[in-house]
């Protein structure tokens, strides 16, 4: 098969996550290029959460509305999914969980004793999803010693009784559907936090701090996981304002650190954040968003917080924000942010989503730029030493405690070269035209970057517009419509040339996007760069592939 | 001992009298002690929250880094993590430390990082003026609380020892050779230290006579007992009349959270191998 998508749903607490990342390897050492949506509620048993696993020829970032498979530990899984079945799909389905199952002629089914299975084996509940992946692998034509080594190389525990379980599951089921893999190189499947993480890793960072907030959560997981690895020290601290300065404290020590958090922690962050700005210690903050105001729904995805990102903070001083559209981009991104708040000494903020942090899919390193670590720009030694010296390009050389000759002060207060508090009116203006000049000299290195893509047919004159996650349902939906894609991935500084490069020629421009008012629209306004239409989901779930492909036929007709 | 000249030309902006100058003298005289026996003078770091006890920041030459009100913590254990070879000193006030930071106060003892923390306690907010903070007396009448404030004061100290401080102490700002003392037992202490200095405004709360009349050393007291320093300690409550004792009330070795910090050093090129490592394994 070209292209299908197989769903595991279940309650929270059947390992739904595990058996996702299985089904994901499965295909994914079968040839295919995957794209993995999860989708769970805020709880933690209980519950409904599902995945949908999409599998294609091609690289893809995003889902189909419809479903080929449809794997069911209990009966909510097919009530609630019924509806998204293509016709001539097939459900395998736990026959001691789900009773009496009626559904239309053109659904195929697989009944399995699997709640049986398990218990003869003397099994954890918890293992009916090993004997699910069995079955789905004998059900599409898998073979047996490709299961074998995806189970052996994803459990760390019981092993053995996996496998069997698992090989239990295939013996009892039969093929349906055979997907004939193509024969693809595998690619690493991860991510979009490990993305970043490794990102991070590679732009040198030696601290990450953070207070568990989803969806960031992951990446603290993965960070505290490689941290003896990769030299790192993670730290879980007593909230997001104890997180923001204790990164700046590692950075006055001279050590690359970064937080990460979502738009609640993000508020708290703020303050430490305009001290990043005025001190010129350098962050970089991962902001993963979800839907707001407040609260509102933790566990899903949204594009809420990008004026938030680019205004947060008293005061007025430069910044970078970036937000990378799919894997490659958060991994080289994430690298560059920590380089150029380093270079700037400046915060960064590598802006995300649900969508893009939770979401896993193929990662080629190959196709990511090249990244250089760069070196800060240390003092030559010569006496006096004055962290705040004013420069041509604003930017002052760096110190490091303790380095003799060297009195290192750095201030939240308007100070002085040395670094001395000052309400002289003539420093004040010197100060801070010395910080914001900066930006100058940031905007024309970042003429050398990719800042703003284009993808699809560069002759047409209607382009969708989109940024972060959205990247990927755009880019495959203008191949098939023979549109333009239009995203900014840097979004302070603005790449204005560049952007008006890429919109060189475009009479319709339609902002797709995750929020309730179109924040990159009203961004690029200020520009005097005009959306002509809008397509707006905010209802915390991604755009599938064919839903957004009707709405932007409602939008060109 | 050399005498370094500690100072700078910031000038001084404290009032006439002001109890932070005897924290100024004496922190300065302690460094220069220190920077030939124990530790040169590069190696210290002062952070500073916001509020009058900050600006000792500017009116020292030492590395420093002045962060914003309440949160003089946070950085200075982040210095320490990074480099625990660095001693890092913080300056907090009262409104600062244990008011609107107080969080992080708590659990820096928790953690038993190895930082010092003087607090400049002259039980009011006074930089702002004139407001009551978390150590004033009930009824302490500030233009927040013009009819008196209705709370009970904090016992600083007592929420310290809770929070697992492993070094207390309290001096004034009339008492220099006592406060140099303790600054200096608490610097060289391994572990969270706090002093906790009973600094006389004399602007907006001058307690000098209040305090003359009632403090005392500690005497016949074994610090390293911690329910004789919790008693010591409940003595006065900063708010009944009683006696105040001044000194170290309480000391204790333990572990340190920084030196659980030792993470392997590897070197760019093995960090590329381990990256590529990973993604392999995650095919």
């Amino acid at each position: 098969m070209e292209d299908f998508s197989v769903l595991i749903g279940g309650k929270a607490g059947f390992g739904i996550d595990k058996a996702t990342l299985i089904l994901g390897h499965l295909l994914n050492q079968s040839g295919y290029r995957i794209y993995i949506y999860h989708d769970y509620p805020s709880l933690i048993r209980g519950g409904h959460t599902f995945s949908i696993i999409r599998a294609a020829q091609i690289r893809i970032g995003a889902n189909r509305d419809k479903i080929d498979l449809l794997l069911a530990l209990n009966r909510e899984t097919i009530d609630l999914h019924q509806t998204r079945l293509n016709d001539g799909a097939l459900v395998i389905y736990d026959s001691d969980a789900v009773k009496e199952l009626v559904l239309p002629r053109q659904i195929r089914t697989l009944a399995l004793s699997i709640g049986k299975i398990v218990k003869e084996e003397n099994a954890h509940e918890v293992m009916r999803n090993t004997c699910m992946i069995g079955a789905f692998a004998k059900a599409v034509g898998i073979k047996m010693e490709v299961l074998e080594r995806v189970i052996t190389e994803n459990f760390p525990k019981e092993v053995e009784l996996n496998v069997k379980i698992a090989k239990r599951g295939f013996a009892t089921a039969e093929t349906v559907k055979n997907i004939s893999p193509p024969a693809a190189e595998p690619l690493p499947l991860i991510s979009g936090s490990q993305a970043i993480g490794l990102g991070l890793i590679k732009g040198g960072m030696r601290d990450y701090v953070a207070y568990p907030m989803t969806p960031t959560t992951p990446l603290l997981h993965f960070l505290a996981e490689q941290a003896n690895d990769f030299s790192l020290k993670v730290i879980h601290p007593e909230s997001e304002i104890g997180v923001m300065l204790m990164a700046l404290g590692f950075a006055y020590a001279g050590e690359r650190a970064a937080v990460g958090t979502s738009g609640g922690g993000f508020c708290l962050m703020t303050e430490g954040l305009s001290l990043s700005g005025m001190s010129e210690v350098p962050v970089v903050i991962v902001l993963g968003q979800r839907p707001g105001p407040s609260t509102g729904l933790p566990t899903y995805s949204g594009q809420t917080d990008l004026h938030f990102a680019l205004n947060a903070g008293q005061g007025e001083f430069v910044r970078f924000v970036v937000a990378p559209g799919d894997l490659e981009e958060a991994y080289y991104w994430s690298a560059q942010a920590l380089n150029l708040a380093w270079k700037y000494q400046i915060p960064a903020l590598v802006l995300t989503d649900k969508n893009l942090n939770e979401g896993i899919g193929n990662f080629d390193i190959r196709s990511v730029g090249e990244i250089q670590e760069t070196a800060a720009y240390l003092w030559d030694g010569k006496a006096p030493y004055k962290r705040y010296k004013d420069g041509e390009s604003g930017v002052s050389s760096l110190a490091f405690a303790p380095t003799k000759d060297a009195v290192i002060k750095v201030s939240s207060y308007e100070h002085d070269e040395f670094g001395i508090t000052t309400e002289e009116t003539a420093v004040t203006k010197k100060m801070q035209d010395k910080r914001l000049r900066k930006e100058k000299y940031m905007r024309e290195e970042l003429k050398g970057f990719r800042t703003v893509n284009t993808y699809g047919d560069d002759d047409r004159s209607t382009a969708l517009l989109c940024w972060g996650s959205n990247k990927g349902v755009c880019k495959e939906l203008v191949q098939k419509l023979g549109l333009k894609v239009v995203q900014p991935v840097v979004l302070s500084p603005f790449p204005e040339d560049a952007f008006r490069e890429a919109v060189r020629g475009v009479k319709k421009l339609i902002a797709v996007e995750n929020n309730a008012t179109g924040q990159l629209a009203r961004l690029i306004r200020n520009y005097g760069f005009c959306a002509d239409g809008m397509i707006l989901k905010y209802d915390g779930r991604p755009f599938a592939l064919d839903e957004l492909e009707t709405r932007v036929k409602e939008a060109i007709r | 001992m050399s005498q370094t000249n500690l100072g700078t030309y910031s000038p001084n902006t404290w009032c006439p009298g002001c109890g932070n100058f005897a924290i100024l003298n004496g922190i300065k005289t302690v460094l220069n002690e220190l920077k030939d026996t124990a530790c040169p003078l590069e190696n210290f770091v002062i952070v500073t929250g916001i509020g009058c006890h900050a600006k000792i920041v500017d009116y020292l030459n030492v590395n420093s880094f002045y962060s914003i009100h309440g949160r003089a913590l946070p950085v200075a254990e982040g210095i320490k993590i990074a480099k625990p070879a660095l001693k890092v000193i913080c300056f907090a006030g009262d409104g600062d430390a244990y008011g609107e930071g107080l969080e992080h106060l708590v659990f820096a003892a928790k953690r038993n990082i190895d930082i010092t923390v003087i607090i400049h306690n002259n039980r009011s907010y006074s930089l702002t003026a004139f407001q009551y903070s978390p150590t004033s007396f009930v009824g302490f009448k500030g233009r927040s609380t013009p009819r008196g404030s209705i709370e009970a004061p904090l016992n600083p100290l007592e929420l310290m020892l809770a929070s697992r401080a492993t070094f207390l102490a309290r001096g004034t700002s009339h008492g220099l050779p006592l406060l140099m003392h303790l600054f200096k037992e608490a610097i060289m202490h391994k572990g969270f230290a706090l002093v906790d200095v009973l600094q006389v405004c004399v602007t907006y709360n001058n307690l000098y006579e209040y305090y003359a009349k009632r403090v005392y050393e500690l005497q016949n007291h074994d610090a390293n007992d911690f329910m004789m320093a919790l008693t010591r300690i409940r003595e006065w409550d900063y708010n009944s009349d009683a006696s105040i004792a001044l000194g170290v009330f309480y000391r204790k070795e333990a572990a340190t959270f920084e030196e659980k910090f030792a993470p392997p050093q590897i070197t760019p090129q093995e960090r590329d191998i381990r990256i590529k490592q990973l993604l392999r394994e995650s095919i």
